[in-house]
């Protein structure tokens, strides 16, 4: 039996696993947190949110998140991969940055649109 | 060839080469920080003294008194934020009350004016937060609060307008006395100068025994202070002291010109300029003020901060030539900022009395005007912004300080090269939120105006990096 | 021209008031935002988990305020920007300066002042040491890491476990820097239980309660942090120091609401809340003043702001429609056992439609936990909790019937079930 903090919502339940009977979860609230408490145990998965270097935008960042959780082991490796890569502004709410995150198939896309600079 | 050159650009370094740009002389000030009015100045408890607590027939006595007087003048002329607020000394005990009767008498030999005795209930009428417990009070109208650091750069950049010249981050390393003078080795090169003037600070003694033998030592002590919301900046309307001990004048309760309350200090022998806070100073400070004023609520504290004053083992200032051609303004202690111009006065007296020619100039320009936009009416705030959109941009939100004032001080006479520097002249970032909004916007126009990257950005002295790197792969500072 | 309502702030509660005010009715809506853009601290506040209530989806901070954005887009509601209100009249003339806009007066039926807050400072908490550069507000740290694209440190200290403490663990091990303890001086978390796994053990960081920073050591720029255990009263155990070599102190140490202007105009204030007293309906003490958001008292999680600042706009509408509240007894709400504060500080009954929402806090946790509502001594409503805390704001809703039924005060009062009234 494993015991596990539910992250789904910030209500943060106290769940039981029962890792040797097919992952049966108790203490969760709803149906998420049954799942999560499977998930969290068989391949443990996060939303990555960063932000991408932006070229002539309102800020000289974008912010991004992956559009599906990816593996908690590429945490770090998915961040990592937005190194580098400049976006032109203006950039549209939705808008791909990156494609199949370090292989996990998740695209990284951006979470506002990011208006051109006002010329000076 | 300077006429004089003066060590360290404090208060009393500024004053003196303001008085030394009124005469016909190459004047030049060298100071090792990358600002002025960067020591002692910048921290304590900004008031100038009435004058009744220096010895009488001492120099602090004398200097003091004169000081008050020119400083009233001055901060007019020079726009410098000033409050004639006066002062109480409170008595908690009978021997208290013989105390107040001592600085009564001394302050009638110092010759200050309307110095007055009151009951502790007189005192209460006047400043009601004060504690029952207080019997007695001393009231000076002519005590006063000003912004010092305000007051420091006023005179470094009236001294600069008037053709001083002004040399930051440029520390003296070496005094050797020439046929006419004395060459003064330092880290941008070598000066040469007929007078030097020794207005070091903490630094003073070292700088004294570059050219002459110990004479005196500096015992540096550390004063720790809160400042507190303008939500309590009305506690009190006057400085409120208690009687002075044996470490000086105590711990006193005073409205700042800003509008905040300032609560300190303590006295610590510390070695340097080892301005860090500390717990056990901290509690003391907040007790002892709480005996004078209970109701200060300090759950609305702002800011913590500590101040070095240069204390000279002779008990008093150490003004007078120490070498030929070499004068000190050493152990310039409390009343230090209250002293500083008839100090600069009586400097350039002993120069002359040397031999240094005084001939004044006949286009000295004793005046300066800053905008301050917070304090205009409407009318005034709307036609400056339609001349001028950038002072209707406000930058620090605590303060109501506009982009235009900050542009204005960096195209002063003596610009500020940091985010405190910024904060020093305008105000932005003293607020409740202490740079939390307004720092990264400030980091953004210094960087901008100076054509560098926010990496370049200091936070106040040399060496304080804000930022480390760019995100994203992008450069940094050295790892 | 007089506007219906003038909106002061352009963060969630600002624009969720707007937006409400607008589709109750108002037609002449000014909204006033001090930054270059709406959506107010959300967009700095990239990460997930905003929404789960309000949108029934886990949104980013940025999409949060985009929706609300959007949605603002399509009323009529006159927006300005980069204009800061500098005083606000009892008589409800706005008082506000910017760089396009130059310095105005507007005039308005009703007002709804949305200002959100600021974070506490070293100063607020006096914490001993140097002054180097290297200490920031948590929130200020995300502003250059997630806005301006720069890193403020690469070894790091936070002290408080609040949310945006954690968020900015997280952030910066990202991008990064190595965090190297969150401090927190009380027994427990300030932040939310998911926050403490998916941004401090999801990255191995240690989490250090009954702890607190009792020294900064640097001279230019932070070069020591020194961390204490400290006793029951939260006073440092001498002997239990620790010292990490670190450039960077991040405070995520409470927040403040930022109630300047409230105060200027002379509304009466809550020393509990540091928000303005309300009524049922979020009117302040000036008639025609509503408040919501950060700025009446301080918020978990987005999505009440919303809700509550939605009720604002609301209350805003039916006063310039409708006309003031109706007159009638006033209940005074009391905090009692384990309560530190309540929203709404008074109830007008004849203005409770149905039920009115009281929001409070615990002082202390509790599990198995009862919510007692007397009157006068009487007892007029009780409600279970299986776990109460601090760090989440509780909100129960009383029916117009009872509050008919008292009179004098409220208190609301948090015990062990099965305790009895005093």
């Amino acid at each position: 039996m494993k015991e596990l903090i539910c992250i789904v919502c910030p209500r943060g339940c106290h769940l039981h696993v029962d890792d040797e009977n097919g992952y049966a979860v108790s203490g969760n609230s709803c149906p998420r947190g049954a799942a999560y408490g499977k998930t969290e145990l068989i391949n443990p998965t996060r939303t990555v949110t960063s932000t991408v270097r932006c070229e002539n935008g309102l800020y000289p960042r974008c912010p991004v998140k992956t559009d599906r959780a990816v593996p908690k082991a590429l945490l770090r490796e998915a961040a990592r991969a937005l190194d580098g890569i400049t976006v032109k502004a203006p950039i549209k709410l939705g808008q791909v940055i990156l494609e199949d995150v370090c292989g996990s198939g998740a695209s990284f896309i951006a979470t506002r649109a990011m208006p051109a600079k006002a010329p000076a | 060839m300077y006429d004089v050159l003066i060590v360290g650009c404090g208060i009393t370094g500024a004053a003196a080469a303001m008085e030394l740009s009124k005469y016909d002389l190459k004047v030049g000030v060298l100071e090792r920080e990358n600002d002025v009015a960067d020591g002692t100045t910048k921290a304590n408890s900004a008031i100038l003294h009435a004058g009744y607590d220096p010895e009488p027939g001492s120099l602090m006595a004398k200097l003091n008194v004169r000081g008050v007087a020119l400083a009233r003048e001055l901060c007019e002329k020079l726009d410098v934020p000033y409050d004639p607020c006066g002062s109480f000394v409170l008595a908690f005990s009978e021997e208290d009350c013989r105390t107040l009767e001592t600085l009564l008498a001394r302050g009638k030999q110092n010759g200050v004016p309307d110095l007055q005795l009151l009951s502790g209930e007189q005192a209460r009428a006047l400043e009601p937060n004060l504690s029952e417990e207080v019997k007695g009070a001393l009231y000076a109208p002519t005590g006063a609060i000003c912004s010092p650091w305000e007051y420091a750069l006023a005179l470094a950049e009236t001294a600069v307008k008037n053709g001083a010249e002004l040399h930051l981050e440029t520390a003296v390393t070496g005094l050797s006395p020439t046929e006419n003078g004395w060459e003064v080795a330092t880290n941008r090169g070598t000066f040469q100068a007929r007078y030097v003037i020794n207005a070091a600070g903490l630094a003073a003694q070292a700088i004294h025994e570059m050219a002459a033998p110990h004479t005196f030592t500096i015992h540096p002590a550390r004063g720790e202070y809160y400042l507190l919301d303008k939500s309590e900046g009305t506690r009190v309307s006057h400085v409120i002291f208690q009687c002075p001990n044996e470490n000086g004048k105590g711990v006193l309760v005073a409205p700042t010109v800003h509008g905040n309350l300032i609560v300190g200090p303590n006295a610590q022998p510390v070695a340097g300029d080892d301005t860090a806070n500390t717990r056990e100073g901290l509690d003391f400070v907040r007790q002892t003020a709480l005996r004078s004023v209970p109701s200060i609520a300090f759950r609305d504290a702002i800011r913590n901060f500590a101040g070095v004053r240069a204390v000279a083992d002779t008990g008093d200032f150490v003004i007078g030539f120490a070498a030929p051609r070499f004068l000190d303004l050493a152990g310039i202690c409390s009343p230090g900022l209250s002293a500083a111009p008839a100090v600069a006065e009586y400097a350039v007296e002993l120069l002359g009395e040397d031999g240094l020619s005084l001939t004044k100039k006949d286009d000295f320009v004793c005046e300066r005007h800053r905008t301050r936009v917070k304090s205009m009416t409407p009318e005034e705030k709307q036609a400056l912004i339609a001349k001028n959109p950038a002072f209707g941009r406000v930058i620090c939100r605590c303060e109501t300080v506009t982009e235009g004032e900050i542009l204005e001080a960096l195209h002063a006479p003596i610009p500020p090269r940091s985010v405190d520097g910024v904060k020093r002249r305008v105000n932005a970032g003293m607020g409740r939120c202490q740079g939390g909004f307004c720092g990264p916007r400030v980091v953004e126009i210094l960087a901008r105006e100076f054509h560098c990257s926010p990496l370049d950005i200091v936070q106040d002295r040399a060496g304080m990096w804000i930022l480390a790197c760019e995100t994203k792969g992008g450069t940094g500072h050295g790892v | 021209m007089v506007y219906d309502l003038l909106v002061i702030g352009g963060g969630p509660a600002g624009l969720a008031a707007a937006c409400a005010a607008w589709e109750s009715g108002l037609k002449h809506i000014l909204l006033v935002e001090r930054d270059r853009e709406l959506g107010g601290i959300l967009n700095q506040c990239i990460h997930n988990g905003f929404g789960l209530h309000h949108f029934h989806e886990e949104l980013t901070g940025p999409e949060y305020a985009g929706r609300f954005i959007e949605q603002l887009s399509k009323t009529g509601v006159e927006v300005r920007t980069d204009t800061m209100v500098l005083a606000l009249t009892p008589e409800r003339e706005v008082h506000m300066m910017g760089a396009k806009t130059g310095y105005r007066v507007e005039r308005a039926k009703s007002v709804i002042l949305a200002m959100g807050c600021r974070e506490r400072t070293r100063g607020a908490i006096g914490i001993p040491g140097t002054r180097p550069a290297g200490i920031f507000t948590a929130g200020a740290a995300q502003r250059y890491v997630n806005m301006e694209g720069f890193l403020p440190g690469r070894r790091v200290v936070i002290l408080g476990s609040g949310d945006i403490g954690l968020i900015m663990a997280r952030r910066m091990t990202l991008e990064g820097a190595k965090v190297l303890a969150c401090v927190e001086v009380m027994p427990h978390p300030g932040g939310l239980n998911r926050n403490i796994v998916q941004c401090l053990n999801d990255y191995e960081i240690p989490l250090y309660l009954s702890h607190t920073v009792t020294d900064i050591r640097g001279r230019d720029r932070v070069e020591q942090v020194v961390v204490s255990k400290v006793d029951e009263h939260r006073n440092p155990i001498p002997g239990t120091e620790m010292v990490f070599d670190c450039d960077t102190l991040l405070l995520s140490v409470g927040l403040i609401p930022e109630n300047e202007l409230t105060r200027m105009a002379g509304i009466e204030m809550d020393r509990r809340t540091n928000g303005a007293v309300v009524y049922e309906n979020l009117e302040t003490s000036i008639p025609g003043v509503f408040t919501c958001g950060n700025v009446a008292h301080v918020h978990d999680l987005v999505d009440y702001v919303t809700a509550e600042s939605e009720e604002a706009g609301r209350a805003a509408a039916r006063y310039v429609l409708e006309g003031g509240a109706k007159g009638g007894p006033v209940l005074e709400v009391k905090t009692g056992e384990n309560v530190s504060y309540t929203v709404p500080q008074h109830i007008r009954p004849q203005n409770v439609e149905n039920r009115c929402n009281v929001f409070f806090r615990v002082r202390e946790a509790g599990q198995e936990s009862e919510i007692l509502v007397e009157s006068e001594g009487t007892p007029i409503a009780r409600f279970a909790r299986d776990h109460v805390a601090p760090g989440e704001m509780e909100c129960i809703a009383l029916p117009k019937v009872l509050l008919d039924k008292a009179a004098g005060s409220l208190t609301v009062s948090v015990r062990a079930k099965g305790g009895t009234a005093q």
